[in-house]
């Protein structure tokens, strides 16, 4: 099946969230919850602690009523293929090899059994989407018969992240083989926040792919780190060299601003090519 | 009672004496090991750290400990490789502090890791492209090569060394020493430097990514370095501590200005290494990844540039200066100032760039966040502190760790007991002793 997979072309799975149609409802993070059995506790209040896979930040123009604007932000694991291929912030320093990159789908995985806790791809992610168990995961008497089989609990000790439902994936992938080794088609692999989102912000799909809605709403340019060529569209911290997966699309200039860093005298759009180590 | 253990021709304090301190070290000890416990049992939610802390007090103490214990292997290069003799009067202790340290920065490791079963997976499921990778391997070889230096010292007991094997074991392990001495200031360089790209290759982190020289980002030379500088004074420190708590002159002035003498000019040259990447780093990389460097000292309540002066300025260029120049490097007030300010700025500098790193908000949306550890965290940190404090009260009070005390301290003439049976000697010897 490996070997079926790797003749097809390589997939770049990524995400297009439209900040303007998001409600910050948190719909996605609930979906994202029961769908990865991500663990709870039962005083959440200290989001230092609790583990989100898929957050939403809130963020104001930081400007007197009435001219106030709020966006919500999603942020999943941004899946960083790094200035070459896989060279992401956390796959390239961790060093147990307990996270990896699949250059046949583009994604950010975690191996749960392999981790050994140490914590540095937390602290090489900007992006603060990777979690550590500090407790074990204890799930009240009879939710238990609520987790997803497909997904295993996470144990204390390990860090856990986002996998863009990688489990889903492989079950279409699988179904795909079993009917004549066909290409997974679009809507056989979709995110569960994606599915979730009521407002139809959240696009997934193939980058590389031109049949595919997110290619099409992000129009990535290959020969330029895919920097969308939509102007509407960003990347977070994209001048960091992290060459993410996930695309977020505003009108609003504040918005697309508040997507990275930018000295006083510098525009979007204006920056020259990031500058990510290469280590 | 445990004289017959004790080093010919030096005076140790009363076994009572002794052993009621071991008991009070011992008993800080054990609220280390107490919390050490908790931790394991209980897991890291045992600690301050959080999402955003991943790196704390641990692996800042790590660093520090290695940071210092680099006198072992700077003190190895210079008798060893580059023939500096004088040195063998304080290589001994210079390589008991390096093997506490090491030991010390391996122990707290082992607590740091959310799953310290799994520690070896670092070894077989090894990535080579992460600075961990690099640490784990050099550490551990050269916590192996500080123990095969600390074993002949180890034999060096009076009744140990009675027995031939163990005479003889040492002896060969002595003629062997430069060849361990090399290879682990080879190691050295290696995971003192990977210690330092360990934060230099974070390029999601503005804060503590640097250029690169092949794939070595500049902190790494600079941790190499500062471990060479500030190892050789954290030594000095100790054993000025050491003669202070035991009230003996242990080392000869001269051994001690020379190795100050070395220290200075290490500071010194590393401070102005230090001086222009930090120049680099805030008029070049950080602006090319859209922040101003001050965005890095404000906003919040604890990292001002405060801190950037005091670790260049009082702790860097000031000790360095105070140990170049002849005159305030031979005056004990000054040198023992500028071995304090110095660990005091090696230290800084490794909270700096685990800390402020993890402290400073890197996503415009994003805030500061500061972290104070817990008490678990605070013990299991003091731990390796009274287990060094512990390890060089056993190697003083049994073991020949500083050549040059009998010559310093003479001993009194012998009781009249003593003497009686043995009179025709004594005199001689009083006559001699210094």
């Amino acid at each position: 099946m490996k070997q079926t997979q790797s003749q097809q072309r390589p997939k770049r799975y990524g995400m297009a969230i439209d900040l303007d149609k998001c409600t910050g409802c948190g719909s996605c993070m609930v979906a994202c919850f029961a769908e990865n059995n991500v663990s709870f506790r039962e005083d959440e209040t200290n989001k230092l602690l609790s583990i989100t896979w898929l957050r939403v930040y809130k963020m104001t123009n930081d400007k007197p009523f009435p001219d106030t604007d709020v966006c919500y932000i999603p942020r999943p694991c941004q899946h960083c293929a790094g200035q070459h291929e896989g060279h992401s912030p956390c796959v390239s320093v961790c060093p147990a090899t307990a996270t990896d990159y699949s250059l046949y789908t583009g994604i950010v995985s975690q191996i749960y059994t392999r981790c050994f806790g140490c914590r540095y791809c937390m602290a090489a992610c900007p992006y603060h989407a990777r979690y550590f168990n500090w407790w074990d995961p204890v799930w009240p008497t009879g939710m238990e018969r609520t987790l997803s089989p497909n997904v295993s609990p996470r144990m204390r000790g390990v860090v856990e992240k986002c996998s863009f439902c990688f489990h889903r994936y492989q079950l279409a992938r699988d179904k795909a083989y079993t009917e004549g080794k066909r290409p997974i088609r679009e809507a056989e692999y979709q995110t569960a926040c994606t599915h979730a989102c009521p407002s139809g912000a959240i696009v997934f799909g193939d980058l590389n792919d031109s049949t595919h809605q997110v290619n099409r709403i992000v129009r990535p340019d290959p020969d330029n780190h895919y920097k969308a060529r939509n102007p509407r569209a960003f990347r977070l911290l994209e001048r960091l060299g992290t060459d993410t997966k996930v695309y977020y699309l505003s009108d609003r200039e504040w918005v697309r601003q508040a997507g990275d860093n930018y000295l006083a005298d510098e525009q979007p759009g204006t920056i020259g090519p990031p500058r990510g180590g290469s280590h | 009672m445990d004289s017959a253990l004790i080093p010919e021709g030096v005076k140790r304090c009363s076994l009572w004496k002794f052993l009621l301190a071991l008991a009070l070290v011992s008993a800080v000890l054990m609220w280390g090991v107490y919390a050490m416990l908790l931790c394991w049992v209980k897991g890291l939610n045992q600690t301050n750290m959080n999402d955003y802390y991943g790196f704390a007090l641990w692996i800042w103490a790590d660093l520090a400990v290695i940071a210092l214990g680099g006198g072992a292997f700077f003190t190895g290069l210079l008798k060893y490789v580059f023939g500096k003799d004088e040195l063998k009067y304080i290589i001994n202790y210079a390589v008991l502090i390096g093997f506490i340290c090491y030991s010390s920065a391996q122990l707290i490791l082992g607590i740091d890791v959310g799953q310290p079963l799994r520690g070896w997976f670092i070894f077989w499921h090894a990535n080579v492209h992460s600075m961990l990778t690099e640490v784990a391997f050099c550490l551990t070889c050269y916590f192996i090569v500080l123990t095969i230096e600390y074993i002949p010292l180890s034999l060096e007991n009076r009744q140990i060394k009675k027995v031939p094997f163990f005479a003889n074991l040492t002896h060969n392990m002595h003629s062997a020493m430069a060849v361990f001495a090399a290879t682990g200031a080879f190691l050295s360089f290696f995971h003192q430097g990977s210690l330092g790209g360990v934060s230099g290759v974070l390029f999601g982190r503005p804060f503590s990514f640097r250029e690169h020289i092949l794939i070595w980002p500049y902190t790494f030379f600079l941790f190499t370095w500062s471990a060479a500088a500030f190892g050789p004074s954290f030594t000095l420190f100790v054993t000025w501590l050491t003669e202070k708590i035991t009230r003996k002159k242990l080392v000869k002035d001269e051994v001690i200005h020379m190795v100050a003498k070395i220290s200075g000019w290490m500071i010194i040259t590393y401070i102005i290494a230090k001086s222009a990447d930090t120049l680099y780093w805030m008029f070049n990389t950080a602006p090319s990844q859209g922040l101003q460097w001050s965005f890095f000292y404000q906003n919040n309540p604890f990292y001002g540039k405060w801190i950037l002066f005091t670790e260049i300025f009082i702790c860097g260029f000031l000790p360095g200066l105070l140990l170049i120049f002849k005159a305030t490097r031979e005056n004990p007030t000054f040198r023992v100032t500028a071995l304090v300010l110095g660990i005091i700025g090696v230290c800084l500098n490794r909270w700096v760039l685990v800390l402020q790193t993890l402290a400073a908000p890197v996503l415009p949306f994003d805030s500061w966040v500061l972290y104070i550890p817990s008490w678990q965290e605070v013990a299991t940190t003091i731990l390796p502190i009274a287990y060094g404090v512990i390890l060089i009260m056993i190697s003083h009070r049994y073991l020949p760790i500083f050549p040059q005390e009998r010559e310093l301290n003479p001993i009194d003439a012998p009781p009249a007991s003593v003497v009686s049976r043995q009179p025709a000697p004594t005199a001689v010897v009083e006559g001699q002793s210094a």
